[in-house]
């Protein structure tokens, strides 16, 4: 048997990294764009005001364009865990395949169906059906969005399971469990954040509208209501964002760790607001200040994180080391974690050749080991401690910039809100405010990308929590196989993605009157 | 609830109904091949276009749900098949790719590549896309070159569980020539479909005449192909299974055996041929026939779905290696766990509901048949 190249691992992570970086582009905007025009569209239902419904085929033609590249970008991201991830794919695929297959069937039909009244119905559906296909398009996007989520959820939470030595994968034992607090929270989180997105994205090009003085009612509607959703929706990310913050603390102390770039653990540990990295840091156990500079608020942390203003948080050296006290007990250090990983898969190995020599006996004993130490079960893989530990630079500093964006989105809408909302002011006389609102555009997108890049990155080297690294869980096929396609997906989504900024800047120029 | 051997029958049925559905829905595909051979002007052009525009992505969601079934209800052949034939699953991804955004983008200004290069990126969804398919799903009857050993995971630097055998990753189907007569046989389907779909659909004298033609013109090479597949198929050796043992061996005649001993799948495979002459041989004899493409669609999907029965029910294993015979994949050996093909039941209770507002939609879309100046007065035409 060959052995696998660590490259082929590397370049695998990179392809997935990259089809799922550009499949993100365009799921918010779908998310938040879908709303926004759903909102539109029941006003003018209700008022029969023709401007709104002009208002609304306008941003439904810029949904249009980006709806077809997230499709044509997110078809790979399914077929993928095949292709380039077998390994997990049997391993877990019990219990993550079904929230895909549940997807297609409940959530794919119903955008594919409902999408196509939506764009060609005007004048063949009744104006209330028309309404209903055009919720009902983004209701089907966001349940597919809410499917996927658990499945990514379950990945970084694995509950609802248990694993079978005959099999030799995790089978679903309680459906229920895998919608999990967890699970629901990142739904919840991830969607509203996208919503964050459509609306700046409607916001600031009503603005470019208002800074080019045309077409000026369109542009003070739209605004009205991006400003309006956008507030409520960067609210209440804040207020997941809090709830993530919480299941990471309680699920995934290293992430959290990483996230806030703390070594050292302590009680009523800071939370820091702003800080820089020292890149003089190289190992984890070197003794090295790890900021060069920080802001924090005291005990903010550990408040957060649980619920307890002198509640120890766990650093990566603590995480490393073990010892401390976990709600499940005396915390286990990475050497241990590795020895019953190891015991568990050797068992594994023993219970198989029991079982192929028939002997009950033996395999009993070597099950009752494996299932004795298979919550460490990934570990057997890990060469040596520093293989635990995530990117600290790239999981910190992405985690706060998305903080920071997160506070000014809240700002930004509030203050279009007030303006938009009260009759003594006119947002096309704040000029500045308007550019803005324009150049706040690619925010969206930024911050959403480094959600994920805290959530994906902070969580390696694990396919799956604690039972499956990415080096256990990858295909085998050739570094260069991936190599290959890496590239030919780079070539293909960076060429459609200039085609769809360039058909929407043209379509944004032409406005809402072009027939 | 069920026994388990129920529940991966059944889950072996609703994967089969998926893959006849879309050689059904691959009208579209077949269709796309056509958009310039059948059209003399751009105005045709674009009413074809936009005529399967309105449809691709029942196609679309078809095969995502296909893939997304597979893995939820028989996980071992999604790490298999798709990690090992990586080549072959990468070439038909890329054809869907290059078609999810053509219909949208092709019209609209700023494109960057122009009209005609996203209607080539159709005509390769549909002229490759259809090939590799049938190619691929071939290969569930003349067997794929890999070795499943669970025992794997537990090694430290090879862990990896399903192992293609030959460096060429699922391009060695390509020297089968079994496999290139499914995957001609779909290709010239799909455009037999795309035919008669052209044929009720199109409100247009000198389209309708030339589908027509099409109608014969695709139909024979089709009828060739398949005839050959299929004989071959039932005149040939099968990947059998012994239900005692769950050992592999090749049985002689098998698949043309299954046929007889399943009755009802070969009442299905028959009434499914019939409904596709039907629909043909209609639309061929008689002008105001334009209802072929419901007989020749509905008999495609009994066609497909028996002949994808054929393949896993009755002791056969669905997905054969030919480098390791036990490694084979059965329905059996493959599935995921009765809890979660019973949750899984459960869920595909509301098939019947999407069916149904599918239908309701399709139908209050489809009041008359399309000219192209119906294509002119709406805004969002491609």
């Amino acid at each position: 048997m060959d052995l696998l190249d660590v490259s082929l691992v590397n370049w695998s992570r990179a392809q997935f990294t990259l089809t799922a970086m550009y499949h993100w582009i365009f799921v918010p905007l779908t998310l938040g764009l879908g709303i926004v025009q759903a909102i539109m569209e029941t006003i003018y239902y209700r008022t029969g005001d023709e401007e709104w419904k002009k208002a609304t085929k306008f941003w439904m033609t810029l949904f249009g364009v980006n709806f077809a590249i997230g499709v044509a970008t997110g078809i790979i991201l399914e077929f993928q865990f095949g292709t380039n991830w077998s390994n997990y794919s049997w391993f877990v695929g019990d219990i993550f395949g079904a929230p895909l297959a549940i997807e297609g069937i409940l959530a794919f039909f119903m955008e594919a169906t409902f999408i196509s009244i939506m764009f060609f119905g005007w004048n063949k559906v009744s104006k209330k059906f028309h309404l209903v296909s055009t919720w009902l398009t983004i209701l089907g996007a966001t349940i597919s969005a809410f499917w996927i989520l658990v499945a990514n959820a379950w990945m970084q939470h694995p509950v609802g399971m248990e694993f079978n030595p005959d099999t030799v994968r995790n089978e679903m034992v309680d459906f229920w469990a895998i919608i999990s607090p967890f699970a629901i929270n990142k739904f919840f989180h991830t969607v509203w954040s996208s919503w964050i997105v459509g609306a700046l994205f409607v916001l600031g090009v009503s603005s470019w509208f208002l800074i080019k003085k045309r077409d000026v009612g369109f542009a003070k509607k739209s605004i009205k209501v991006a400003a309006a959703f956008g507030l409520v929706a960067s609210l209440l990310t804040a207020v997941t964002g809090d709830g993530s913050a919480y299941n990471v603390s309680q699920e995934q102390p290293m992430k959290l760790a990483a996230m806030e770039g703390l070594y050292k653990g302590q009680n009523g540990a800071e939370l820091v607001v702003f800080g820089i990295l020292n890149s003089e840091k190289k190992a984890y156990n070197d003794n090295v200040d790890p900021y060069v500079f920080k802001i924090g608020i005291p005990k903010a942390l550990s408040l957060l994180g649980y619920r307890d203003i002198n509640a120890f948080v766990p650093g990566i050296n603590d995480i490393i080391d073990g010892g401390y006290q976990t709600k499940n007990g005396v915390a286990l250090s990475f050497a241990e974690k590795k020895e019953k990983g190891t015991i568990a898969r050797q068992a594994l190995s023993d219970y198989k050749k029991a079982k192929t020599a028939n002997d009950t006996i033996a395999a009993a004993e070597h099950n009752a080991k494996i299932k004795a130490n298979f919550d460490n079960f990934g570990y057997a893989y890990l060469d040596s401690p520093e293989k635990s530990i995530p990117n600290i630079a790239l999981t910190f500093y992405s985690f706060h910039f998305m903080v920071m964006l997160g506070m000014f989105f809240i700002l930004i809408f509030g203050v279009f809100t007030f303006i938009s909302f009260n009759s003594k002011y006119d947002p096309e006389k704040y000029n500045w405010l308007l550019w803005v609102a324009l150049l706040s555009i690619p925010l969206g997108y930024v911050a959403s990308q480094l959600g994920w890049i805290v959530a994906e990155v902070g969580r390696q080297p694990w396919a799956i929590q604690g039972l499956l690294p990415v080096n256990a869980a990858v295909s085998a096929i050739s570094t260069q196989s991936v190599q290959i396609t890496f590239f030919l997906f780079l070539t293909l989504f960076s060429a459609l993605l200039v085609a769809e900024i360039g058909i929407m800047l043209k379509q944004i120029k032409n406005g809402p009157n072009h027939e | 609830m069920f026994t388990y051997s129920f529940l991966q029958h059944y889950w072996w049925f609703i994967i089969s109904l998926l893959g006849g559905l879309l050689a059904f829905l691959l009208f579209v595909q077949g269709g796309q091949s056509m958009i310039f051979s059948l059209s003399k002007d751009e105005d045709e052009r674009r009413l074809l276009v936009n005529i399967l525009g309105r449809k691709w992505e029942y196609t679309f969601t078809t095969l995502v749900t296909f893939g997304g079934a597979f893995f939820a209800s028989f996980p071992l052949f999604y790490s298999t098949s798709f990690g090992g034939a990586y080549w072959v699953w990468m070439a038909i991804l890329f054809c869907f790719i290059i078609q999810a955004v053509s219909y949208e983008f092709q019209s609209k200004p700023g494109n960057m590549y122009g009209k005609t290069t996203y209607r080539v990126f159709l005509f390769i969804n549909g002229f490759l896309g259809t090939i590799l398919i049938g190619a691929a799903i071939a290969t569930f009857f003349t067997g794929s070159e890999f070795t499943v050993n669970k025992a794997n995971i537990t090694e430290q630097l090879n862990p990896v569980i399903s192992q293609w055998a030959n460096e060429w990753h699922g391009l060695e189907a390509l020297l089968c020539v079994r496999n290139w007569l499914l995957g001609l046989a779909v290709f010239f389907l799909s455009r037999t479909l795309a035919s008669l779909f052209f044929v009720n659909r199109l409100n247009n004298e000198n389209l309708e005449k030339r589908s027509r033609k099409a109608v014969l013109v695709n139909a024979i090479p089709f009828l060739v192909f398949f005839l050959s597949f299929v004989i071959w198929t039932l005149l040939s050796e099968g990947f059998a299974v012994k239900p005692e043992t769950g050992e592999v061996y090749m049985e002689k005649y098998k698949y043309f055996f299954n046929l007889i001993e399943m009755p009802v799948v070969l009442i299905l495979f028959l009434v499914g041929v019939v409904g596709v002459l039907w629909g043909i041989i209609g639309t061929l004899l008689k002008e105001s026939f334009k209802k072929g493409i419901w007989f020749a669609g509905t008999g495609t999907v009994l066609t497909v779905t028996s002949l994808l029965l054929l393949a896993g029910y009755n002791n056969t294993s669905y997905y054969p290696s030919t480098a390791d015979l036990q490694s084979s994949l059965t329905i059996f050996n493959s599935s995921s766990s009765e809890f979660t093909l019973n949750a899984m039941t459960i869920v595909s209770v509301m098939i019947p509901f999407v069916l149904a507002y599918i239908f309701h939609a399709w139908r209050s879309m489809e009041k008359k048949r399309t000219d192209i100046a119906d294509i002119n007065s709406d805004d969002h035409a491609y």
